[in-house]
Formats: structure tokens, C-alpha cells, sequence
């Protein structure tokens, strides 16, 4: 084979939803944050007042486009500081309740939501049960409402799954919840589908919703985690109590003006850009079951995902090769999650979904983004699947 | 040529890296992810996997970590554990590199277009047509003995690039090019087991330990032990002494009937081993009935003269001077009675 096929001078990036591009109008917005003195926002001479200023305007900003009171924004450092702050904020604030706290937690949840509620019952402050989900990766409802109790502390279930794209009936899960206990929080991590959803609207009946800049086109190291007043959240993190004693920490001020024209530009965009984006994913997906007639579709078709998802599982591909030969050709997709050494680690959403470990080591996710094009989609139907062919092996 | 280089993290397949790509290779790194559980010694960690990466940008190659844990507790840990169950002393490092090295790892080096896969061991393949393997330049460091069952399939597509250097010659070109491993210690232990916990430990969560009873040739009993499985056939430490006061060793051990038999010095030798067919591999063609050889029952034992007697299930090993025994599951590898650095062959003691 010609490993010299596909320029690798030319990048085709399909993995967005690992991390997306930081928009030039976001750049330009924390530039000019960054273009004049900036104080730390708790103190009270002018650079720190126009910190202080830049921050709140961030947080009115933000809170709008998530239909919260401000008061309710928290911001913290991403999507998994969020997730750890509402598991352990709320259990913190449960903890003077006598009986143990009890988290139930869907089984396709972001390592961020999953490891924290398993740490928790780990450490034997909370009992913690999954909650199934269908051959399709969808939260099993009526097994949830099966689980819920009038004193359970906490629901998570994730907006839209990072891995397969696939959108959760949230809207059903807070009836089901809402019929057991008055009382349960909610939480939702919105992190994956927050580019391409009306997170005010889609969110509207969770208590705690995650949010992360950088898969919005804003910059690494900047989040929220939107809570409904009044506060249920305990601090996890000691300090100096910024952010209403919740998440003590100097605000990262740049970071808040980014995430906050992120969402502004995503919001706006939205409609539009959900429809493109469909579009070219639709081209692609049918391009490559074509050249790849064994292809599975890990998401059976009817079921709504995010716009940029395609997540194909393909027998007999060891997703490892596959992913270091499109690489080399300068395609960028994901083939999953990691452990700390870097090593691809088999998927706890596959798993949860019933796919076949076997099947499961040819998985691999094309996310599409605002910067995707035809031509990226054109190329990715070109390069993929005689890659495919070489590297699938028997049996 | 397009070359795979399987990088530990340690200074020698850091240099093999280095090498190539100084010919002119077109290079990649892969650091094996082999171990799910934990360790803190060889190639299973993340201080490991990260001093690769880190060496793989110096190079300014492509490094990935290929996670290949599954087939490694199937072929590696599983039949290391089954083998102490059954008095057996297996050897790991060369299970690794007969079915996941130089097998799984090939195989996919070869489907990733590459020509050939390069590991920093210390042994070198020479010829055209016919290849010999041979024992690394550097005599101490040579790892001839854990690469005796490749084959001339194997062979034709990989490559040894420090096999032809002594170690401090590696290290000096580690510490010219600036490599963060170049005072990296060598890996001593068993990968997947911790140095706190050791062998015992390890097994101790694997497999239930019997006490066992220990005899001498006469059958009388002289002792007991804790765990029987953890004994291994030569053995001195724990043994005692004869009423004699000589040293005693181990002789033979017998799971199923809880007894070790111990003896001493002049009783503790052997003068044969069975290789059953099943566990023989040739670099190229098999050693006739009456071939003279030079058999290695350890990684740096020493090599001892020996005769072939092909038996009807494989072959038996007989040596010109009694040995010490060979634990049943040990590799013994034969070298070439003339050209004695070459590899002709290996087998597993029945």
C-alpha cells in the first residue's frame, strides 16, 4: 500500500468534539479583555473593578443563554471540575442529612460525572447505582423511575453523550424523577452538546447543568457549572470563597469573557449551523457505509443526535491502527477515550449499550464542526476506507 | 524503510530509536500498554510510557501507546499464574515476545505498512537468504536467550539496531543526543509485578498457596514449606542443610502430592531434559538425532555442550557434564556448536 497517499501537510479535522478551534472573534474578545490593566476581580482599585466588571457582565451573559439566574453561575475550570463540583457540592450539602446520600448516575456518563460518582460511593459517603440504557445508548426512563426514591440526592444524565452523540430524553427523565421526589437534584452535563443545542430551553427542568468553553470555540480551562437557586452546593474546594463561597479560587476573568462570546456566537448560529453541519455528517456517513459496506452504525438511524456525530463501529479493524494511519495522512478522528498513559482504553458507552467487545475494538467517532467543509467530508470519504482495507485482519 | 519501534521507555530501544532515524528511517514510535493492574517497574507504567512520548519528540517522531492488555493477560499473566499452580517456573518476558511482540505486535506493524519492527534488545540477525540470530556484541547484556524462538519468519522483518553495541556505548549515545533515559536503570523485574509486593505477593492474589512437605531422596521428611507453588526446582534459599551440613536444594516439586524433595549438591544435578515437540521452535532447520549443540537454561546462564536425541515426542537435551536441574516450564536455548552466538533453536523443559 502507498503510505504516501493523502498530503499530510493538509490537516482534515473531524474530531471536534474533542476539542474545537478557538474562534477568531472569541480571540479578539479576550484580547481586548487582555488589552488593558486587569486586576484580580475581589479586589478594589480600577484594573481589579474592571476585572470585577468584565467578569459579571460574562456571568449575566452567560446565565441569560442558559435561562439561570446569575447568581447561579459558578465558574470553574471546565467540564470536569463542573461534573466533581456537583457530585461532591451536592453530597457535601446532603452530608448533615442522617441517612447515606444516594446518586443515581446513567451508565454512558462522561468519566468526569461517572469516576466522581463511583469515587464517592468508593469512599463510602454515597450509594450509587447506574442507570441502564438501551441497544441505542438511550437512558432506560421507566428503569429509572424504578430507582428513584422520594429521598434520592442526586440524578445525572448527561445532556448529549460525548461518544456516540446520541441525545438523552432529559425531558422525560425530569418527569420520572420529578413523580418519585420533590426533592432529588438534577444534574445534566451539557458539555458535548452545548454547540448545537438550546441549552435554556433543553436544560430547563435540571437543577445543576456543566457547560465547557473549549468545545464551543472558546479556550481551554474555563467553565460553568449553572446551579438553581437557592444554592444546594457545598464547597468542594477551600479558599479565599469566591464565586458565593462555592468554588474559592481567583476567577479566570479572559477565560469568562471567552465562554461567554463562545456561547453568545453558538446560540446565535445555531439553527444554521446544526442544519450544515447535519448536512455534511449525513454526506459522510453515507459515503463511507458505502465504500464500507460492513460498517456499523453504532447509533441506529431515528435516533437523535448531535448534528456532528458520526460514530461507526468496524469489524475486524483494531481502531488503534486505523486511527495511527489516518493520522499520518493528516485526518483527525477518535477512537475513544484514554487512560493516563496515553493507551485507548474499551468504551464504557459501548459497553453499556450492549455493543460486542469485538466489535467495539473497531470503533471510531468523526465529529463534525462550524469549521467543517465538503472538501474535509470529500477527503474523509477518499482516505478512510482504503485504510480500512488495509489494515482490517481476519476473522 | 519504514520501521515500528517498540519504545519501553529504557534506554536501549530509545537509542535503537535514535539509530534509525539517524540512517535515515522513516521512523514510529509505540509504547506497549500491557498491564492493566498496577506495577511500578517495567514496561507497564506511566513514568515509562511518558519518558517514550518524551524521547519520541526529541527524535521528532511519532510515538503512540498501542493498548494491548487483553492479549497480554491472556498469553503472559494467565499462563504465568496457571504455571506456578502447577510447579512450573515459566518466563514471562519470553511468553511476551513469543505471542505479543514478535506476533500480535508484528502482525500489526505489518497490516500499518510497515517493513520492519525494531526492539532495543541486545541480539543481532545476520545472512541473507538463510538469517542467524545471535547473541548481542555486549556478552553481559545479551538477550539472545529471550528471542530464542523466533524463526525466519520473524527474523526477515525486524530489526535489532543496539544489538551490535555494548551498553555503555548505548548509554554514551543516549547522553549525546541528549535522552532523558540515558541513566535510566535497567528493568530487572517481572513487568506486571511490583517490587514492594514481589513474586509471592502477586501471587498470593492470583492462585491459593498449599504448605507442602519436604523430603530428601529417601522420602524422609526434613522440613515443611508454606507454599509449595512458590518453589522452584534448584532452589537453595530456604532449604537448609543436610545432617551432612552441606547446603541443600531443591530437586523436584509436586503440587498435587504437596512435596518437595530436596538434596544435596552432588544429588541436585541433571544430566538430561526432555523438550517436548509441542514447545520447539528453529530459527531455521531442526537439529538431527546425534546434532551437537550448546544449551543455555537461563538467561545468562552459562551455555553448556551438549547432544541431541530426537525422542518420539521431541527431543532430548544431553549434556557432556552434569547441570544443575532445570525447572520444568524453563526455556532452553541451543546454540550453534561451531558459531556458538548463534541461535538454533529453543524449547520449553517438560
Amino acid at each position: 500500500m502507498d503510505h504516501l497517499s493523502g498530503d499530510p501537510a493538509e490537516t482534515t479535522y473531524l474530531d471536534h468534539a474533542a476539542t474545537t478551534p478557538l474562534r477568531p472573534e472569541v480571540a479578539e474578545a479576550m484580547a481586548e479583555a487582555l488589552s488593558e490593566p486587569l486586576g484580580n476581580p475581589t479586589g478594589s482599585h480600577r484594573p481589579a473593578q474592571r476585572a470585577r466588571r468584565l467578569l459579571e457582565e460574562s456571568r449575566d451573559e452567560i446565565a441569560a443563554l442558559l435561562g439561570r439566574d446569575p447568581g447561579g453561575i459558578i465558574f470553574t475550570s471546565g467540564g470536569t471540575e463542573s461534573a466533581n463540583l456537583a457530585v461532591f457540592g451536592t453530597l457535601a450539602a446532603a452530608s448533615h442529612d442522617q441517612a447515606t446520600p444516594s446518586l443515581l448516575c446513567s451508565a454512558v456518563e462522561h468519566p468526569a460525572v461517572l469516576e466522581s460518582c463511583r469515587a464517592a460511593a468508593g469512599s463510602g459517603s454515597a450509594k450509587l447505582q447506574e442507570i441502564p440504557v438501551d441497544s441505542a445508548g438511550l437512558v432506560d426512563v421507566a428503569g429509572l423511575a424504578d430507582l428513584v426514591e422520594p429521598h434520592t440526592t442526586l440524578v445525572a444524565v448527561m445532556l448529549a453523550n460525548n461518544e456516540t452523540g446520541v441525545i438523552e430524553p432529559l425531558g422525560h427523565v425530569v418527569e420520572a424523577v420529578r413523580a418519585q421526589s420533590a426533592t432529588a437534584r438534577i444534574f445534566t452535563d451539557a458539555v458535548q452538546a452545548a454547540s448545537f443545542v438550546n441549552l435554556a430551553a433543553d436544560t430547563a427542568g435540571a437543577d445543576l447543568v456543566a457547560v465547557s468553553a473549549h468545545k464551543l470555540g472558546g479556550p481551554v480551562g474555563v467553565g460553568v457549572l449553572a446551579e438553581r437557586l437557592p444554592s444546594v452546593i457545598a464547597p468542594h474546594q477551600y479558599g479565599g470563597g469566591q464565586e458565593r463561597e462555592r468554588r474559592s479560587g481567583t476567577q479566570n476573568v479572559v477565560g469568562a469573557v471567552g465562554l461567554a462570546t463562545a456561547l453568545r456566537l453558538a446560540a446565535a448560529e445555531r439553527d444554521a449551523a446544526t442544519r450544515r453541519v447535519a448536512g455534511l455528517r449525513d454526506a459522510l456517513a453515507r459515503g463511507l457505509t458505502a465504500a464500507i459496506p460492513d460498517a456499523h452504525r453504532t447509533v441506529p438511524p431515528g435516533v437523535a443526535t448531535l448534528p456532528g456525530h458520526l460514530h461507526l463501529c468496524l469489524p475486524g479493524v483494531e481502531r488503534e491502527e486505523l486511527l495511527v494511519g489516518l493520522g499520518e495522512r493528516g485526518l483527525c478522528a477518535s477512537g475513544g477515550s484514554s487512560c493516563a498513559s496515553g493507551a485507548l482504553q474499551p468504551s464504557h458507552v459501548l459497553a453499556a449499550m450492549g455493543v460486542s467487545e469485538s466489535l467495539s475494538r473497531g470503533a471510531i467517532r468523526f465529529t463534525l464542526g462550524r469549521g467543517t467543509t465538503r472538501v474535509d467530508v470529500e477527503r474523509a470519504v477518499a482516505v478512510v476506507p482504503p485504510l480500512v482495507a488495509a489494515v482490517r485482519h481476519d476473522g | 524503510m519504514r520501521v515500528l519501534v517498540a519504545m519501553s521507555g529504557g534506554v536501549d530501544s530509545s537509542v535503537a530509536a535514535a539509530l534509525l532515524v539517524e540512517a535515515g528511517h522513516d521512523v514510529v514510535g509505540a509504547t506497549l500498554k500491557l498491564w492493566g493492574g498496577e506495577s511500578d517497574s517495567g514496561c507497564c507504567s506511566v513514568a515509562d510510557v511518558d519518558d517514550a512520548r518524551r524521547v519520541a519528540q526529541q527524535l521528532g517522531i511519532d510515538h503512540h501507546v498501542f493498548n494491548l492488555t487483553d492479549e497480554f493477560d491472556t498469553h503472559v499473566v494467565a499462563p504465568y499464574v496457571d504455571a506456578h499452580a502447577r510447579g512450573r517456573t515459566p518466563n514471562p518476558c519470553i511468553e511476551c515476545n513469543r505471542s505479543i511482540k514478535f506476533d500480535r505486535l508484528l502482525a500489526r506493524a505489518g497490516r500499518m505498512g510497515f517493513e520492519r519492527l525494531a526492539t532495543g534488545h541486545h541480539a543481532r540477525v545476520t545472512g541473507d537468504g538463510s538469517l542467524r540470530l545471535r547473541r548481542g556484541a555486549d556478552v553481559d547484556k545479551d538477550q539472545s536467550y529471550v528471542l530464542s524462538m523466533l524463526g525466519q519468519g520473524e527474523l526477515a522483518r525486524v530489526v535489532f539496531p543496539v544489538g551490535e553495541m555494548t551498553k555503555s556505548d548505548v548509554r554514551a549515545h543516549a547522553v549525546r543526543l541528549g535522552l532523558r533515559t540515558a541513566d535510566k536503570p535497567d528493568s530487572q523485574d517481572v513487568c506486571f509485578i511490583g517490587s514492594a509486593e514481589g513474586r509471592a505477593g502477586f501471587l498470593s492474589r492470583q492462585l491459593e498457596f498449599h504448605a507442602a512437605d519436604v523430603v530428601n531422596g529417601a522420602g524422609d521428611p526434613v522440613g515443611t514449606v508454606d507454599a509449595v507453588e512458590l518453589i522452584t526446582v534448584g532452589q537453595r534459599k530456604g532449604m537448609g542443610h543436610g545432617t551432612d551440613g552441606a547446603r541443600r536444594y531443591v530437586v523436584a516439586v509436586d503440587v498435587p502430592s504437596r512435596r518437595v524433595t530436596v538434596g544435596s549438591a552432588a544429588e541436585a544435578v541433571t544430566s538430561a531434559i526432555a523438550l517436548p515437540g509441542s514447545t520447539l521452535t528453529w530459527v531455521d532447520r531442526p537439529l538431527g538425532d546425534g546434532a551437537r549443540a550448546v544449551a543455555q537454561v537461563s538467561a545468562h546462564g552459562r551455555p553448556a555442550p551438549c547432544s541431541i536425541a530426537r525422542t518420539d515426542d521431541g527431543l532430548m537435551v544431553e549434556f557432556d557434564a552434569p547441570q544443575r536441574p532445570v525447572a520444568a516450564g524453563q526455556t532452553v536455548a541451543l546454540y550453534d556448536i561451531v558459531e556458538q552466538d548463534a541461535v538454533v533453536g529453543a524449547g520449553i523443559a517438560a
